[in-house]
């Protein structure tokens, strides 16, 4: 007969056993990675530019490429995000159509990136005459990444206790000055965590990228500041590849030798990048939050 | 228990003595469930009154349609009398309406912001920039809340550093702050140690020269101890309102006397 002491012993190891399988896994892609990946990766690696049949280029423009589409993406669904989520968060009264809002905005969030691709890709790219674009991978992947930062900062909204909108009520404050200033700076940490890590799914999407932003990247001229000149690095009309659809690229139709180093590499800088940003919004969102509960 | 036939006194008191007063007030929640049932209390001014019974004998609704807090949640039927005007109407503007008449909740919710942040919010939200001006309502306030002493040398730490005391202070500071005439308390120390209680309750006492106060309880002994006058409420109804002496020393009211000597509720 196995005694109770005994079945929780089992029961723990069981558990133990089982952590361990989800840590070896996650330790073996990330080791993996980092271990083909870092030795290769160079300032000549990040400075210069990918070349197309010989061995030795960089991602220096898909570096570039990929932080400057999260941030117009970030640029463009933080607002709409933000409006949504204090709406759902604060004044959606419980009824049907608030359910059939959050039903499909969590349907939206499961979909398929590469049906997000090819949706901007038929609307925006062929549609809409933006072309291969920027400007088209970065609304594609505003549809990709609203529905789970709005839910994401509506979480934050809504952890601020009942008691602290009483409190402004109270005092004779409107019910949005309420929200503006005392329920907002107190989900700002939330708000911010939310969106750093949306960052980082936004950041390794290739798929809803290959048909909107497109997979070859045009000349770029870093010190032509004018957005609307076809040359400019700050050009949203220019088709634009990232480092996620660099790797894609390198791995399917690339005739480069070094294809395999190449590739390793930038999925080494892209864990990278990714791991600052989720330590980067760990550390911010502290940072903020002991700001504004003033330890000065 | 029979309700209706149960004696009942209301104290009342000269229109010019009173603060704020209610007549027929009743409260309906989700359109049909009755909570409070015709309650007529008047309010003097510059006193404490009590309000003292059960759970769910519809204190607390009443207390929060004072200031309108149950617009929202509630449906409320009656007049509520303040300066001649019925701020029950839906022509009010609560938000003016709720600077003259504060209130204090059961739990301490200090804003997560700085002590002197937590009492000009309000105060800058509503046009006041002066900053000499404001430090001086701050330590004004504060005094009045008798926080002013134990806060003046880290006002611009967080509220949320300081013990449950002195939040529920702060709570107090804050809504002296925007000069009400009333204030509202809400349960103010069920959330509160002794030693807090007894200085919250000095407070109080403090604050009744220039406030009219009226505060829910369930604490017998305090409502004994700060209060002037008491009222006595049974699953929605108004029992019985009088000085506080009267009620604890000598009841009307069947209910009103098992109530404080602690047979039910």
């Amino acid at each position: 007969m196995v005694n109770a002491k005994n079945r929780d012993k089992i029961a723990t190891w069981i558990i133990y056993f089982f952590v361990g399988i989800v840590v070896l896994i996650l330790v073996g892609i990330l080791g993996n990675i980092l271990i083909t990946g870092l030795p290769h990766l160079s300032w000549h690696f990040l400075s210069s530019e990918a070349s197309s049949y010989q061995a030795g280029g960089g991602v220096r423009d898909q570096l570039f490429n990929s932080l400057y589409l999260l941030v117009l993406t970030a640029i463009i669904s933080l607002p709409i995000a933000l409006g949504a989520a204090i709406y759902l968060a604060e004044y959606a009264k419980d009824n049907w159509i608030t359910g059939l809002l959050r039903t499909t905005i969590e349907i939206l969030s499961s979909l398929p990136s590469i049906v997000v691709g090819l949706f901007g890709y038929l609307l925006f790219v062929v549609q809409f005459g933006f072309g291969f674009s920027i400007i088209s991978g970065a609304v594609a992947l505003t549809f990709f990444n609203l529905p789970i930062l709005t839910s994401n900062i509506e979480q934050a909204i809504k952890g601020i206790p009942q008691a602290q909108r009483e409190a402004g009520l109270a005092l004779g404050l409107s019910n949005w000055k309420t929200i503006r200033g005392i329920v907002l700076p107190a989900a700002l940490p939330g708000i911010l965590t939310g969106l750093i890590l949306s960052a980082g799914r936004i950041f390794g999407e290739a798929a809803a990228l290959i048909y909107t932003a497109g997979q070859s990247g045009s000349t770029i001229d870093y010190s032509n500041w004018n957005p609307f000149s076809s040359t400019s690095f700050l050009n949203v009309m220019r088709p634009a590849e990232t480092l996620a659809v660099h790797i894609w690229k390198v791995n399917t139709e690339g005739i480069i030798s070094d294809a395999a180093i190449v590739s390793a590499a930038t999925s080494a800088l892209l864990v990278l990048v990714v791991i600052i940003f989720n330590l980067g919004a760990r550390y911010l969102g502290n940072k903020l939050y002991r700001k504004l509960t003033a330890a000065k | 228990m029979n309700i209706t036939n149960e004696t009942s006194y209301l104290k009342t008191f000269n229109e010019e003595e009173r603060a704020l007063y209610t007549e027929d007030l009743s409260v309906f929640y989700g359109g049909k469930v009755q909570k409070l049932f015709d309650a007529s209390l008047q309010f003097k001014k510059n006193t404490i009154t009590a309000l003292i019974g059960g759970s769910g004998s519809g204190k607390s609704t009443f207390l929060r349609s004072l200031n309108r807090m149950n617009d929202r949640v509630a449906r409320v039927d009656g007049k509520i009398m303040f300066h001649g005007l019925d701020i029950n109407k839906s022509n009010i503007n609560v938000y003016e309406l709720r600077k003259n008449i504060g209130m204090v909740f059961q739990r301490p919710n200090p804003f997560p912001k700085s002590i002197r942040e937590n009492i000009v919010y309000a105060l800058k939200a509503d046009g006041q920039n002066d900053k000499e001006q404001l430090d001086q309502i701050v330590e004004e306030s504060l005094r009045a809340a008798a926080l002013w002493d134990e806060v003046k040398d880290k006002l611009n730490k967080s509220a949320l550093a300081l013990s449950g005391g002195q939040q529920q202070r702060l709570c107090i500071a804050r809504a002296l702050a925007i000069k009400p005439e009333i204030l509202l308390l809400d349960e103010p120390a069920s959330a509160l140690d002794p030693v807090s209680t007894s200085k919250l309750e000095d407070t109080l006492k403090q604050l009744r020269t220039e406030y009219t106060m009226v505060m829910v309880t369930h604490n017998m002994q305090q409502a004994s101890r700060i209060s002037d006058y008491t009222a006595f409420f049974n699953l929605g109804h108004v029992i019985e309102y009088n000085s506080t002496a009267e009620i604890f020393t000598n009841p009307k009211g069947q209910l009103t006397e098992e109530y404080i000597q602690g047979s039910f509720g």
